[in-house]
Protein backbone atom coordinates (compact mmCIF):
# COMPACT_ATOMS: atom_id res chain seq x y z
CA UNK A 1 0.00 0.00 0.00
CA UNK A 2 1.40 3.69 -0.67
CA UNK A 3 0.28 7.15 0.83
CA UNK A 4 -2.05 9.01 -0.85
CA UNK A 5 -2.93 12.69 0.62
CA UNK A 6 -4.81 13.66 -1.76
CA UNK A 7 -8.25 12.60 -0.38
CA UNK A 8 -7.62 13.54 3.20
CA UNK A 9 -5.62 17.50 1.68
CA UNK A 10 -8.94 17.94 -0.50
CA UNK A 11 -10.69 18.39 3.40
CA UNK A 12 -8.18 21.04 4.01
CA UNK A 13 -10.77 23.34 5.21
CA UNK A 14 -11.26 21.54 7.91
CA UNK A 15 -8.00 20.95 8.90
CA UNK A 16 -7.46 24.85 9.30
CA UNK A 17 -11.09 25.49 11.66
CA UNK A 18 -9.49 22.42 13.46
CA UNK A 19 -5.85 24.00 14.07
CA UNK A 20 -7.64 27.53 14.76
CA UNK A 21 -9.73 26.04 17.47
CA UNK A 22 -6.80 24.13 19.00
CA UNK A 23 -4.72 27.86 19.28
CA UNK A 24 -8.07 29.11 20.55
CA UNK A 25 -8.12 26.68 23.15
CA UNK A 26 -4.05 27.12 23.90
CA UNK A 27 -4.22 30.98 24.10
CA UNK A 28 -7.17 31.19 26.27
CA UNK A 29 -6.04 28.51 28.73
CA UNK A 30 -2.58 29.96 28.42
CA UNK A 31 -3.88 33.68 29.20
CA UNK A 32 -6.21 32.77 31.94
CA UNK A 33 -4.16 29.37 33.53
CA UNK A 34 -0.95 32.09 33.83
CA UNK A 35 -3.56 34.62 36.15
CA UNK A 36 -4.67 31.38 38.15
CA UNK A 37 -0.86 30.96 37.86
CA UNK A 38 -0.17 33.82 39.67
CA UNK A 39 -2.70 33.82 42.21
CA UNK A 40 -2.20 30.34 43.16
CA UNK A 41 1.78 31.16 43.74
CA UNK A 42 0.71 34.04 46.00
CA UNK A 43 -1.50 32.15 48.00
CA UNK A 44 1.07 29.21 48.48
CA UNK A 45 3.29 31.51 49.62
CA UNK A 46 0.60 33.61 52.12
CA UNK A 47 0.76 33.77 55.92
CA UNK A 48 -2.84 32.54 55.50
CA UNK A 49 -2.82 28.93 56.64
CA UNK A 50 -6.66 28.10 54.46
CA UNK A 51 -5.24 29.86 51.71
CA UNK A 52 -1.99 27.71 51.78
CA UNK A 53 -3.68 24.78 51.87
CA UNK A 54 -5.99 25.00 49.29
CA UNK A 55 -3.36 26.18 46.68
CA UNK A 56 -1.68 22.85 47.89
CA UNK A 57 -4.43 20.81 47.32
CA UNK A 58 -5.41 21.86 43.80
CA UNK A 59 -1.87 21.71 43.06
CA UNK A 60 -1.29 18.09 44.09
CA UNK A 61 -4.92 16.87 42.81
CA UNK A 62 -4.46 18.19 39.37
CA UNK A 63 -0.96 17.52 38.94
CA UNK A 64 -1.53 14.08 40.13
CA UNK A 65 -4.13 12.83 37.29
CA UNK A 66 -4.48 12.53 34.10
CA UNK A 67 -6.40 15.56 31.85
CA UNK A 68 -8.42 12.69 30.15
CA UNK A 69 -10.04 12.17 33.47
CA UNK A 70 -10.32 15.92 34.41
CA UNK A 71 -11.81 16.74 31.23
CA UNK A 72 -14.18 14.09 31.55
CA UNK A 73 -14.75 15.15 35.13
CA UNK A 74 -15.65 18.38 34.81
CA UNK A 75 -17.76 17.75 31.83
CA UNK A 76 -20.03 15.36 33.97
CA UNK A 77 -19.77 17.56 36.84
CA UNK A 78 -20.98 20.71 35.11
CA UNK A 79 -23.76 18.38 33.66
CA UNK A 80 -24.61 16.76 37.18
CA UNK A 81 -25.47 19.68 38.68
CA UNK A 82 -27.84 20.98 35.64
CA UNK A 83 -25.13 23.17 33.45
CA UNK A 84 -25.58 21.95 29.74
CA UNK A 85 -22.68 23.72 27.96
CA UNK A 86 -20.90 23.03 24.61
CA UNK A 87 -18.06 20.96 24.62
CA UNK A 88 -15.37 23.63 23.50
CA UNK A 89 -16.55 25.62 26.83
CA UNK A 90 -16.10 22.66 28.76
CA UNK A 91 -12.88 22.00 27.36
CA UNK A 92 -11.43 25.67 27.37
CA UNK A 93 -12.56 24.98 31.33
CA UNK A 94 -11.10 22.06 32.16
CA UNK A 95 -7.72 23.24 30.17
CA UNK A 96 -7.33 25.83 32.38
CA UNK A 97 -7.86 24.28 35.69
CA UNK A 98 -5.67 21.96 34.43
CA UNK A 99 -2.53 24.58 33.50
CA UNK A 100 -3.42 26.68 36.24
CA UNK A 101 -2.15 24.21 39.00
CA UNK A 102 1.55 23.65 36.82
CA UNK A 103 1.84 27.49 36.20
CA UNK A 104 0.87 28.07 39.65
CA UNK A 105 3.69 25.35 40.93
CA UNK A 106 6.21 27.31 38.25
CA UNK A 107 5.36 30.95 39.66
CA UNK A 108 5.94 29.81 42.73
CA UNK A 109 9.59 28.64 42.07
CA UNK A 110 10.10 32.42 40.33
CA UNK A 111 8.86 33.99 43.61
CA UNK A 112 10.78 31.91 45.66
CA UNK A 113 14.02 32.85 43.63
CA UNK A 114 13.70 36.16 44.68
CA UNK A 115 16.24 37.48 46.89
CA UNK A 116 15.34 39.02 50.60
CA UNK A 117 18.43 41.92 50.02
CA UNK A 118 16.19 42.55 46.98
CA UNK A 119 13.32 43.41 48.97
CA UNK A 120 15.38 45.04 51.49
CA UNK A 121 16.63 47.40 48.51
CA UNK A 122 13.43 47.99 47.47
CA UNK A 123 12.48 49.16 50.89
CA UNK A 124 15.35 51.23 51.35
CA UNK A 125 14.88 53.36 47.65
CA UNK A 126 11.23 54.06 49.11
CA UNK A 127 9.09 51.88 46.41
CA UNK A 128 5.93 52.06 46.92
CA UNK A 129 4.15 48.19 48.09
CA UNK A 130 2.66 48.34 44.59
CA UNK A 131 5.76 48.91 42.85
CA UNK A 132 7.75 46.33 45.08
CA UNK A 133 5.41 43.57 43.91
CA UNK A 134 5.78 44.11 40.40
CA UNK A 135 9.19 45.72 39.33
CA UNK A 136 11.32 43.31 41.95
CA UNK A 137 8.63 40.27 42.82
CA UNK A 138 6.57 39.88 39.64
CA UNK A 139 8.21 41.03 36.67
CA UNK A 140 11.94 39.07 38.15
CA UNK A 141 10.09 35.99 39.20
CA UNK A 142 8.23 35.67 35.38
CA UNK A 143 11.90 36.67 33.59
CA UNK A 144 13.69 33.78 36.12
CA UNK A 145 10.97 30.89 35.16
CA UNK A 146 9.75 31.97 31.78
CA UNK A 147 11.37 29.34 29.53
CA UNK A 148 9.53 26.60 31.93
CA UNK A 149 6.33 28.65 31.61
CA UNK A 150 6.71 28.66 28.20
CA UNK A 151 7.36 25.22 27.34
CA UNK A 152 4.54 24.32 29.85
CA UNK A 153 2.05 26.50 27.82
CA UNK A 154 3.03 24.96 24.65
CA UNK A 155 2.75 20.90 26.03
CA UNK A 156 -1.10 22.18 27.20
CA UNK A 157 -1.46 23.44 23.47
CA UNK A 158 -0.41 19.46 22.46
CA UNK A 159 -2.02 18.08 25.68
CA UNK A 160 -5.45 20.00 23.97
CA UNK A 161 -6.14 17.28 21.34
CA UNK A 162 -7.33 15.26 24.43
CA UNK A 163 -9.95 17.49 24.34
CA UNK A 164 -11.29 15.25 21.38
CA UNK A 165 -12.94 12.81 23.55
CA UNK A 166 -15.42 15.13 24.44
CA UNK A 167 -15.93 16.14 21.05
CA UNK A 168 -14.71 19.69 21.15
CA UNK A 169 -13.53 20.14 17.27
CA UNK A 170 -10.43 20.59 17.48
CA UNK A 171 -7.68 19.14 15.63
CA UNK A 172 -7.90 15.94 16.59
CA UNK A 173 -11.34 15.73 16.31
CA UNK A 174 -11.16 16.99 13.25
CA UNK A 175 -8.81 14.48 11.94
CA UNK A 176 -10.64 11.45 13.59
CA UNK A 177 -13.64 12.48 11.34
CA UNK A 178 -11.36 12.93 8.18
CA UNK A 179 -10.10 9.31 9.09
CA UNK A 180 -13.24 7.58 9.19
CA UNK A 181 -14.53 9.48 6.27
CA UNK A 182 -11.72 8.86 3.61
CA UNK A 183 -10.56 5.81 5.33
CA UNK A 184 -6.76 7.43 4.98
CA UNK A 185 -5.65 6.76 8.75
CA UNK A 186 -2.08 6.80 8.58
CA UNK A 187 -1.95 9.81 6.02
CA UNK A 188 -4.81 11.81 8.00
CA UNK A 189 -2.56 11.59 11.31
CA UNK A 190 0.85 12.16 9.86
CA UNK A 191 -0.73 15.43 8.65
CA UNK A 192 -2.21 16.09 12.37
CA UNK A 193 1.14 15.29 13.21
CA UNK A 194 2.63 17.93 11.08
CA UNK A 195 0.27 20.57 12.04
CA UNK A 196 0.70 19.95 15.83
CA UNK A 197 4.80 20.35 15.15
CA UNK A 198 4.29 23.72 13.23
CA UNK A 199 1.55 24.79 15.91
CA UNK A 200 4.35 24.69 18.58
CA UNK A 201 6.53 25.80 16.31
CA UNK A 202 4.91 29.19 15.76
CA UNK A 203 3.86 29.06 19.67
CA UNK A 204 7.68 28.48 20.41
CA UNK A 205 8.34 31.91 18.01
CA UNK A 206 5.91 33.81 19.60
CA UNK A 207 6.89 33.39 23.11
CA UNK A 208 10.45 33.89 22.16
CA UNK A 209 9.60 37.69 20.25
CA UNK A 210 7.49 38.14 23.81
CA UNK A 211 10.05 37.25 25.66
CA UNK A 212 12.11 39.63 23.82
CA UNK A 213 9.08 42.69 24.53
CA UNK A 214 8.81 42.13 28.10
CA UNK A 215 12.36 41.42 29.20
CA UNK A 216 14.67 44.02 27.49
CA UNK A 217 17.38 43.27 30.48
CA UNK A 218 17.05 39.42 29.06
CA UNK A 219 17.35 41.00 25.44
CA UNK A 220 20.93 43.38 26.43
CA UNK A 221 22.46 40.83 28.41
CA UNK A 222 21.41 37.63 26.89
CA UNK A 223 20.29 36.46 30.18
CA UNK A 224 17.93 35.85 32.72
CA UNK A 225 18.72 38.10 35.86
CA UNK B 1 -32.50 5.79 38.46
CA UNK B 2 -28.43 4.13 38.94
CA UNK B 3 -28.28 0.66 39.94
CA UNK B 4 -25.53 1.27 42.04
CA UNK B 5 -22.23 0.95 42.62
CA UNK B 6 -21.14 -2.23 44.37
CA UNK B 7 -17.91 -4.29 45.35
CA UNK B 8 -17.45 -5.94 42.02
CA UNK B 9 -17.61 -2.84 40.18
CA UNK B 10 -14.90 -1.74 42.65
CA UNK B 11 -13.01 -4.60 42.04
CA UNK B 12 -13.53 -4.32 38.42
CA UNK B 13 -11.77 -0.64 38.85
CA UNK B 14 -8.71 -2.27 40.75
CA UNK B 15 -8.53 -4.53 37.93
CA UNK B 16 -8.58 -1.49 35.12
CA UNK B 17 -5.55 -0.45 37.73
CA UNK B 18 -3.36 -2.86 37.39
CA UNK B 19 -3.35 -2.95 33.74
CA UNK B 20 -2.77 1.04 34.35
CA UNK B 21 0.49 0.20 36.29
CA UNK B 22 1.49 -2.94 33.70
CA UNK B 23 1.25 -0.50 31.37
CA UNK B 24 3.34 1.98 32.72
CA UNK B 25 5.97 -0.65 33.27
CA UNK B 26 6.30 -1.01 29.76
CA UNK B 27 6.25 2.23 29.04
CA UNK B 28 8.93 2.90 31.11
CA UNK B 29 10.99 0.53 30.69
CA UNK B 30 10.99 0.38 26.71
CA UNK B 31 11.10 4.22 26.78
CA UNK B 32 14.13 3.91 29.49
CA UNK B 33 15.96 1.68 26.68
CA UNK B 34 15.58 3.59 23.98
CA UNK B 35 15.39 7.07 25.88
CA UNK B 36 19.58 5.86 26.75
CA UNK B 37 20.31 5.37 23.12
CA UNK B 38 18.43 8.81 22.50
CA UNK B 39 20.65 10.47 25.25
CA UNK B 40 23.78 8.62 24.19
CA UNK B 41 23.23 9.63 20.95
CA UNK B 42 22.58 13.45 21.54
CA UNK B 43 26.23 13.69 23.19
CA UNK B 44 27.39 11.38 20.36
CA UNK B 45 31.60 13.06 19.16
CA UNK B 46 29.40 12.37 15.50
CA UNK B 47 27.41 15.36 14.47
CA UNK B 48 25.07 13.26 12.02
CA UNK B 49 24.08 11.45 14.60
CA UNK B 50 23.64 14.27 16.97
CA UNK B 51 21.04 16.28 14.55
CA UNK B 52 19.55 13.00 13.68
CA UNK B 53 18.34 12.47 17.64
CA UNK B 54 17.31 15.66 17.86
CA UNK B 55 15.31 16.05 14.82
CA UNK B 56 13.40 12.38 16.15
CA UNK B 57 13.33 14.48 19.48
CA UNK B 58 11.54 17.22 18.53
CA UNK B 59 9.05 15.40 16.26
CA UNK B 60 8.04 13.67 19.10
CA UNK B 61 8.07 16.04 21.43
CA UNK B 62 6.34 18.37 19.32
CA UNK B 63 3.33 15.63 18.26
CA UNK B 64 0.24 14.87 20.52
CA UNK B 65 0.80 11.52 22.38
CA UNK B 66 -2.71 11.03 21.09
CA UNK B 67 -1.90 11.56 17.69
CA UNK B 68 0.72 9.20 18.03
CA UNK B 69 -1.21 6.35 19.64
CA UNK B 70 -4.03 6.87 16.38
CA UNK B 71 -1.13 6.85 14.10
CA UNK B 72 0.11 3.73 15.59
CA UNK B 73 -3.17 2.28 16.23
CA UNK B 74 -5.18 3.62 13.11
CA UNK B 75 -2.28 4.04 11.09
CA UNK B 76 -0.02 0.82 10.71
CA UNK B 77 -3.24 -1.61 10.15
CA UNK B 78 -3.85 0.38 7.27
CA UNK B 79 -0.63 -0.17 6.09
CA UNK B 80 -0.76 -3.69 6.84
CA UNK B 81 0.57 -4.51 10.21
CA UNK B 82 -2.62 -5.54 12.34
CA UNK B 83 -1.59 -4.63 15.86
CA UNK B 84 -3.93 -5.21 19.41
CA UNK B 85 -4.35 -2.09 21.42
CA UNK B 86 -2.02 -3.07 23.84
CA UNK B 87 0.57 -3.29 21.15
CA UNK B 88 -0.20 0.06 20.13
CA UNK B 89 -0.36 1.74 23.53
CA UNK B 90 3.03 0.05 24.67
CA UNK B 91 4.74 1.23 20.63
CA UNK B 92 3.44 4.59 20.99
CA UNK B 93 3.83 5.22 24.72
CA UNK B 94 7.61 4.09 24.65
CA UNK B 95 8.21 6.26 21.74
CA UNK B 96 6.98 8.95 23.70
CA UNK B 97 9.12 8.29 27.09
CA UNK B 98 12.14 8.25 24.70
CA UNK B 99 11.92 11.43 23.86
CA UNK B 100 11.66 13.11 27.12
CA UNK B 101 13.40 10.68 29.09
CA UNK B 102 16.29 10.87 26.28
CA UNK B 103 16.31 14.74 26.89
CA UNK B 104 16.44 14.77 30.43
CA UNK B 105 19.06 12.28 30.59
CA UNK B 106 21.01 14.05 28.21
CA UNK B 107 21.32 17.32 30.26
CA UNK B 108 21.87 15.29 33.19
CA UNK B 109 25.09 13.27 31.46
CA UNK B 110 26.03 17.29 30.18
CA UNK B 111 25.71 18.36 33.82
CA UNK B 112 28.55 16.07 34.93
CA UNK B 113 31.51 18.51 35.67
CA UNK B 114 33.86 18.97 32.71
CA UNK B 115 36.89 18.10 35.15
CA UNK B 116 35.55 14.44 35.57
CA UNK B 117 35.61 13.78 31.51
CA UNK B 118 38.95 15.57 31.17
CA UNK B 119 40.43 13.21 34.22
CA UNK B 120 38.96 10.25 32.76
CA UNK B 121 40.45 10.99 29.46
CA UNK B 122 44.22 11.60 31.25
CA UNK B 123 43.62 8.11 32.57
CA UNK B 124 43.36 6.83 29.39
CA UNK B 125 40.02 5.82 29.53
CA UNK B 126 38.65 4.54 26.04
CA UNK B 127 35.51 6.60 25.25
CA UNK B 128 33.15 4.05 26.54
CA UNK B 129 34.82 3.35 29.69
CA UNK B 130 35.07 6.63 30.65
CA UNK B 131 31.41 6.57 30.20
CA UNK B 132 30.58 3.51 31.80
CA UNK B 133 32.89 4.05 34.79
CA UNK B 134 32.73 7.57 35.42
CA UNK B 135 29.89 9.91 33.79
CA UNK B 136 26.55 7.68 33.80
CA UNK B 137 27.17 6.55 37.56
CA UNK B 138 27.54 10.43 38.44
CA UNK B 139 24.89 10.89 35.99
CA UNK B 140 22.83 8.22 37.49
CA UNK B 141 22.40 10.32 40.47
CA UNK B 142 21.59 13.65 39.16
CA UNK B 143 18.81 11.83 37.20
CA UNK B 144 16.97 10.12 39.70
CA UNK B 145 15.09 12.95 40.82
CA UNK B 146 13.80 14.14 37.56
CA UNK B 147 13.07 10.41 36.27
CA UNK B 148 11.06 9.48 38.94
CA UNK B 149 9.08 12.43 38.60
CA UNK B 150 8.40 11.91 34.88
CA UNK B 151 6.99 8.26 35.80
CA UNK B 152 3.93 10.51 37.23
CA UNK B 153 3.39 11.23 33.90
CA UNK B 154 4.23 7.98 32.30
CA UNK B 155 0.94 6.56 34.77
CA UNK B 156 -1.13 9.45 33.62
CA UNK B 157 -0.54 9.42 29.84
CA UNK B 158 -1.59 5.77 30.21
CA UNK B 159 -5.25 6.78 30.41
CA UNK B 160 -5.20 8.10 26.48
CA UNK B 161 -4.46 3.92 25.91
CA UNK B 162 -8.24 3.68 26.60
CA UNK B 163 -9.03 5.94 23.77
CA UNK B 164 -8.47 3.05 21.61
CA UNK B 165 -9.93 0.51 23.74
CA UNK B 166 -7.05 -1.02 26.19
CA UNK B 167 -9.03 -1.94 29.24
CA UNK B 168 -6.85 0.26 31.89
CA UNK B 169 -7.98 2.33 34.88
CA UNK B 170 -9.81 4.95 32.74
CA UNK B 171 -11.36 2.51 30.19
CA UNK B 172 -12.79 0.27 33.11
CA UNK B 173 -14.41 3.37 34.68
CA UNK B 174 -15.99 4.00 31.11
CA UNK B 175 -17.40 0.73 31.02
CA UNK B 176 -18.97 0.32 34.48
CA UNK B 177 -20.00 4.18 34.02
CA UNK B 178 -22.01 2.67 30.86
CA UNK B 179 -23.90 0.31 33.44
CA UNK B 180 -24.23 2.32 36.72
CA UNK B 181 -24.68 5.63 34.64
CA UNK B 182 -23.19 7.65 37.62
CA UNK B 183 -20.54 9.65 35.58
CA UNK B 184 -19.28 12.28 38.44
CA UNK B 185 -19.10 9.41 41.38
CA UNK B 186 -17.26 6.85 38.75
CA UNK B 187 -14.83 9.82 37.39
CA UNK B 188 -14.25 10.83 40.83
CA UNK B 189 -13.10 7.09 41.90
CA UNK B 190 -10.52 6.95 39.00
CA UNK B 191 -9.29 10.31 39.63
CA UNK B 192 -8.74 9.14 43.70
CA UNK B 193 -6.99 5.64 42.35
CA UNK B 194 -4.93 8.13 39.98
CA UNK B 195 -3.86 10.13 42.95
CA UNK B 196 -3.05 6.77 45.06
CA UNK B 197 -0.95 5.57 42.04
CA UNK B 198 0.87 8.97 41.43
CA UNK B 199 0.74 11.18 44.46
CA UNK B 200 3.49 8.27 46.08
CA UNK B 201 5.93 8.97 43.44
CA UNK B 202 5.57 12.97 43.11
CA UNK B 203 6.37 13.05 46.80
CA UNK B 204 9.54 10.56 46.27
CA UNK B 205 10.60 12.47 43.74
CA UNK B 206 10.70 15.88 45.71
CA UNK B 207 12.40 13.76 48.68
CA UNK B 208 15.23 13.06 46.24
CA UNK B 209 15.50 16.52 44.51
CA UNK B 210 15.83 18.03 48.25
CA UNK B 211 18.26 15.31 49.28
CA UNK B 212 20.35 15.85 46.20
CA UNK B 213 19.91 20.05 46.57
CA UNK B 214 21.32 18.99 50.21
CA UNK B 215 24.18 16.98 49.34
CA UNK B 216 25.14 19.55 46.31
CA UNK B 217 25.22 22.57 48.97
CA UNK B 218 27.49 20.10 51.24
CA UNK B 219 29.79 19.68 48.38
CA UNK B 220 30.31 22.73 47.68
CA UNK B 221 30.44 24.13 51.27
CA UNK B 222 33.26 21.36 51.51
CA UNK B 223 34.84 22.46 48.44
CA UNK B 224 37.37 25.08 49.43
CA UNK B 225 39.01 23.05 52.50
CA UNK B 226 39.93 20.58 49.81
CA UNK B 227 41.04 23.03 47.55
CA UNK B 228 43.39 24.54 50.32
CA UNK B 229 44.60 21.18 51.24
CA UNK B 230 46.14 19.86 47.67
CA UNK B 231 48.96 21.60 46.99
CA UNK B 232 48.90 24.66 44.17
Amino acid sequence: MTLDFAAVLSRWPMFVDGAVMTMKLAVGATLVGFAIGTVGAVARRSKLGWAQRAATAYVEAIRNTPLLVQIFLVYFGLASIGLKLPAVTVAMAALIINVGAYATEIMRAGFDSIHKGQLEAAECLALSRRQVYWHVVLLPAMERVYPALTSQFVLLMLASSVCSQISAEELTAVANFVQSDTYRPFETYILVAAGYLLLSLVMRAAFWGLGLLLFPRRRSLGTAL
Amino acid sequence: MSTGLNANHLLYLLQGAAWTLGLSLIAFVGGGLLGLAVALCRVSPIKAVRVLTSGYVQLVQGTPLLVILFMTFFGLPALGLNISPLTAAGVSLTLYVSAYLGEIWRGCIQSVPRAQWEAAECLALTRLQRMRMVVLPQAIRIATPPTVGFMVQIVKNTSLASVVGFVELARSGQIINNSVFEPFLVYVIIAALYFAMCFPLSRWSQRLERRGAQARYQAAADLPQAATLSPT
